[in-house]
């Protein structure tokens, strides 16, 4: 396969994959759409955040002027309320529950509002909004500066325990940093985040540190008091067909983490004529991106219908809106030299199958983005379920002294926000057993 | 289509909807764009005696909603600061050539016969007026000259004042009242002692409307300082229309007309003050919120609202609701309404339960439906107190259903609870 590079964005498609896809709501908006909010009682929206964020609160605060009230609220709950403003899929957590659905079928901009808020914050206040308790001479490691690791760190360090993060990679914020599209995640907003997080201090972050190189659980657990892992899910799934090896094919998340690490003005270069294979939000992300990055053709192919994409129904207009062609209901069975062939499937009683039918689709990119799964290697002693850290309801491994939270244990969906939320308990968790 | 033509006070006009004295109708200019727009007439702007008084800079404060919605305004502006004559000028011209529009001028004057006397004449000489507004209730800046509510404040001066125009001039006088008072009847019946035509009420309230938080001043700030003000808009509504149903139903001013005025907004809140006796309404802070051609829908909507009930007249409507207001001491203790809630509008929202809940008689249940909570009202418990239908985001999903009950219709002093009760005598 090869990569007919693409030289310059083309014709309409002329957004840059660096841009906020929706950007931050002016003051007047967040004060009409703030007074949308009626203030619910016990308010379904709260039940549907992850993070339990006091929604009708906060919004509340943004209608009277209180913003810093506004943000606080926010980020008691959810240290990274700016990232999940921004990437949360509020379409089926909080907003898919807003009252105002029933009767109007427009929900109040949950997750506009919680943006616009933690911005003014994160941007604008010089002191953190959380003060550190009396110290407790506790140490514990966190495994992963990723969103688990650092609401994690960031609730031990307010707890007034001493955290150190172990990061593999040379920045914190894990998929926020590497993983999220860059339109979602503009102005460098991931590390802006992270700096406003170990603002509040007690937290020390040591990257290139790799556990099962010069990392062991053996050796946290016996220089700390406590650890948490928060490694998310270290690997791709492979497709397992002919042809995967070939040039020009490419795990999507790896793309994705090209993009966004690109210098400035110097975007990967990508296909003329790409094909992204899977139904998530890492193969819309990665479909958007490649269009905006001046791809003529981008064709998303998933096996399954769009009902049981993995992307929501939002994600999926998106993608079309971005002139992302979707394809449903074909599996990939070989990669050639110029094209991909798929074989079309059909869906009865839930049991996928294929047809025999098959079609090729012209392609010199192909990314994959069928998921991902726990690197176990260096996990050595803990049990893990279904591809999955075992951890029980107070998110304690099988190993003494040490939990685990976010898309490595099964909690929840794999999002930032119920990483964040896992982080937070496990914190709450630690701290009650070191303090016991 | 209703005929929506008025007539107070023997002044005629081609709808019911005045511009009150106010900045709206300081001058030709806006008078000429009101009458434009479908204005039925104006109460020009409050003439005072030469030399002219002078305004300061800031003059008006608002109350505002979270959303900027005008809940209530207020101003410290004095009465008109150009010279009588060219105001009078104006008159003329304005009158010249929209002569079916109702010219009511306003003016005040200090505590003496000869100034108002003077002034009536003034402007009765123009011949362009239909009528004079005596302004007795403006409750800042001209009160600490004895004019305005200094005056209005005083029953036996506000039937002097008066007696001297109806003396001075042949005019009707319509005598706008303040409600910066504790019996509004004492000036009304005081007006009508003074052979008052009519009565116009209410002026503004006596009001600090806010408090600039960095200035530590109230609004509207002059130079650090700030002084109370004249309140008006949607929230004085309340206050205005218990003060003409007080007038309308009180046996000794019943038959004084009546222009209703404070907050009127919308065409209901027009029919409402017809309802309780006014014969026509005035209009400010609307349109100094939204502009003029807010009379387009106050008209149509008045109208098509007195087609769907059959009032074919404004004299048909005017005073329908009077009978129905009475004293507490007047009302059935028998009679018992409940909240009903209406599941299919219901959008779960919760502010019902909660109010009640926390606020008032716990008469509201929740229980889990599917996928969606479920409120219902306790009838034990509820006492029909309409907290819940009123805090309701959804028009008619919470709606007081009267119980069906045989009990007689009985008053407090007659029910038997009453331990101050006089027993009737034994028939």
């Amino acid at each position: 396969m090869t990569l007919i590079a693409t030289l310059a964005t083309t014709g309409d498609n002329s957004a840059s994959p660096y841009t906020d896809l929706t950007p931050a709501m002016t003051p007047v908006q967040a004060l009409a759409e703030s007074n949308r909010c009626l203030f619910c009682y016990d308010a379904p929206c709260i039940k549907a955040c992850p993070t339990g964020i006091d929604i009708p609160a906060f919004i509340r605060s943004i209608a009277t002027g209180n913003l810093k009230g506004a943000a606080t609220t926010i980020l008691s709950e959810n240290i990274m309320g700016g990232t999940c403003g921004r990437v949360c899929p509020t379409e089926t957590l909080c907003e898919q529950s807003c009252v105002r659905n029933r009767a109007e079928d427009r929900p109040v901009a949950i997750g506009r509002l919680q943006r616009h808020a933690t911005d003014r914050l994160i941007d604008g206040e010089p002191a953190h909004p959380f003060a550190r308790a009396a110290a407790t001479g506790k140490r514990v490691a966190v495994v992963g500066a990723g969103p688990a690791g650092l609401s994690c760190a960031h609730r031990l360090a307010t707890l007034g325990h001493e955290v150190t993060v172990f990061e593999a990679k040379a920045k914190s914020g894990g998929l926020n940093e590497y993983g999220l599209a860059p339109y979602k995640m503009a102005d460098d907003f991931a590390q802006r985040e992270v700096a406003f997080i170990l603002g509040v201090g007690g937290i020390v972050v040591e990257h290139g540190r790799r556990l099962g190189a010069d990392l062991s659980l053996d050796s946290l657990r016996a220089d700390f008091d406590a650890v948490f892992l928060g490694v998310g899910l270290g690997a791709n799934n492979r497709l397992g067909i002919p042809g995967e090896e070939r040039a020009g094919v490419e795990d999507a998340t790896a793309f994705i983490e090209r993009v966004r690490q690109a210098l400035p003005g110097q975007p990967p270069t990508v296909g003329r004529s790409v094909v992204v294979i899977g139904g998530g939000n890492t193969a819309v992300d990665a479909a958007i991106q490649a269009k905006r990055l001046g791809a003529e053709d981008v064709t998303l192919v998933y096996r399954r219908g769009r009902a049981q994409m993995g992307a929501t129904a939002w994600e999926q207009e998106l993608a079309q809106t971005e002139g992302v062609v979707l394809k449903t209901f074909a599996a990939p069975k070989e990669i050639g030299e110029t094209g991909i062939t798929f074989e079309r499937t059909r869906l009865s009683d839930g049991k996928l199958s294929g047809t025999g039918e098959t079609f090729t689709l012209q392609a010199d990119m192909v990314l994959k983005a069928v998921g991902q799964k726990l690197s176990a290697e260096a996990l050595g002693g803990l049990e893990v379920t279904g591809g999955k850290i075992a951890v029980d309801g107070s998110y304690r491994t099988t190993l003494p002294e040490v939990w685990a939270g976010g898309d490595c244990v099964a909690t929840g969906e794999d999002l930032t926000v119920q990483s964040v939320q896992d982080g937070k308990l496990a914190a709450l968790a630690i701290h009650s057993h070191l303090t016991a | 289509m209703a005929d929506l033509r008025s007539t107070i006070a023997g002044i005629r006009s081609p709808n019911p909807f005045w511009l009150a004295s106010a900045p709206p109708t300081d001058k030709a200019y806006n008078v000429v764009r009101a009458f434009k727009a479908g204005w039925g007439g104006v109460v020009w702007k409050t003439l005072g005696e030469d030399p002219p008084v002078v305004n300061v800079s800031s003059r008006y404060g608002a109350h505002l909603d979270t959303d900027r919605r005008m809940i209530g305004f207020n101003n410290i502006e004095l009465i008109s600061d150009r010279p009588l004559e060219v105001n009078l000028q104006e008159i003329i011209e304005v009158k010249r050539d929209w002569p079916d529009r109702a010219m009511v001028v306003s003016l005040m004057a200090r505590i003496e016969e000869e100034a108002w006397a003077n002034l009536a004449r003034r402007i009765a000489e123009t011949g362009a007026a239909d009528g004079l507004e005596l302004n007795l209730g403006c409750p800042h800046g001209m009160c600490e000259r004895g004019m305005g509510s200094a005056i209005g404040q005083v029953p036996e001066m506000v039937e002097q004042v008066t007696r001297w125009v109806k003396n001075a001039v042949n005019l009707p006088v319509i005598v706008k009242l303040t409600p910066n008072i504790t019996n509004i009847l004492w000036s009304a019946e005081a007006a009508r002692r003074g052979g008052a035509d009519a009565v116009s009420l209410i002026n503004t309230v006596n009001s600090i409307v806010a408090v600039d938080l960095d200035a530590m001043a109230p609004t509207p700030v002059v130079d650090g300082k700030g002084s109370h003000g004249g309140y008006c808009g949607p929230a004085v509504k309340p206050i205005a229309l218990n003060m003409v149903a007080e007038i309308a139903r009180n046996p000794d001013t019943r038959h004084l007309p009546v222009s209703g005025i404070g907050g009127v907004t919308t065409w209901r809140d027009a029919a409402e003050f017809l309802a309780l006796g006014a014969t026509n309404v005035q209009v400010c802070t609307a349109a100094m919120t939204y502009g003029f051609k807010i009379v387009e829908d106050m008209i149509g909507g008045l109208s098509n609202w007195m087609d769907e009930k059959g009032y074919r007249t404004l004299d048909e409507l005017s005073g329908r609701a009077v009978r129905n207001v009475v004293n507490w001491n007047d009302l059935n203790m028998n009679f018992s309404t409940k909240a009903v809630i209406d599941p299919a509008l219901c959008i779960d929202c919760g502010r019902c339960h909660i109010v009640c809940e926390d606020t008032s008689h716990q008469a509201i249940r929740i229980d889990q439906g599917e996928g969606r909570r479920v409120f219902t009202v306790v009838n034990e418990e509820c006492v029909g107190c309409n907290l819940c239908s009123h805090v309701c985001p959804v028009p008619d999903c919470i709606t007081m259903v009267p119980e069906q009950t045989d009990l007689p219709y009985v008053t407090w002093p007659n029910d038997a609870r009453n331990p101050m009760r006089v027993p009737e005598a034994a028939e």
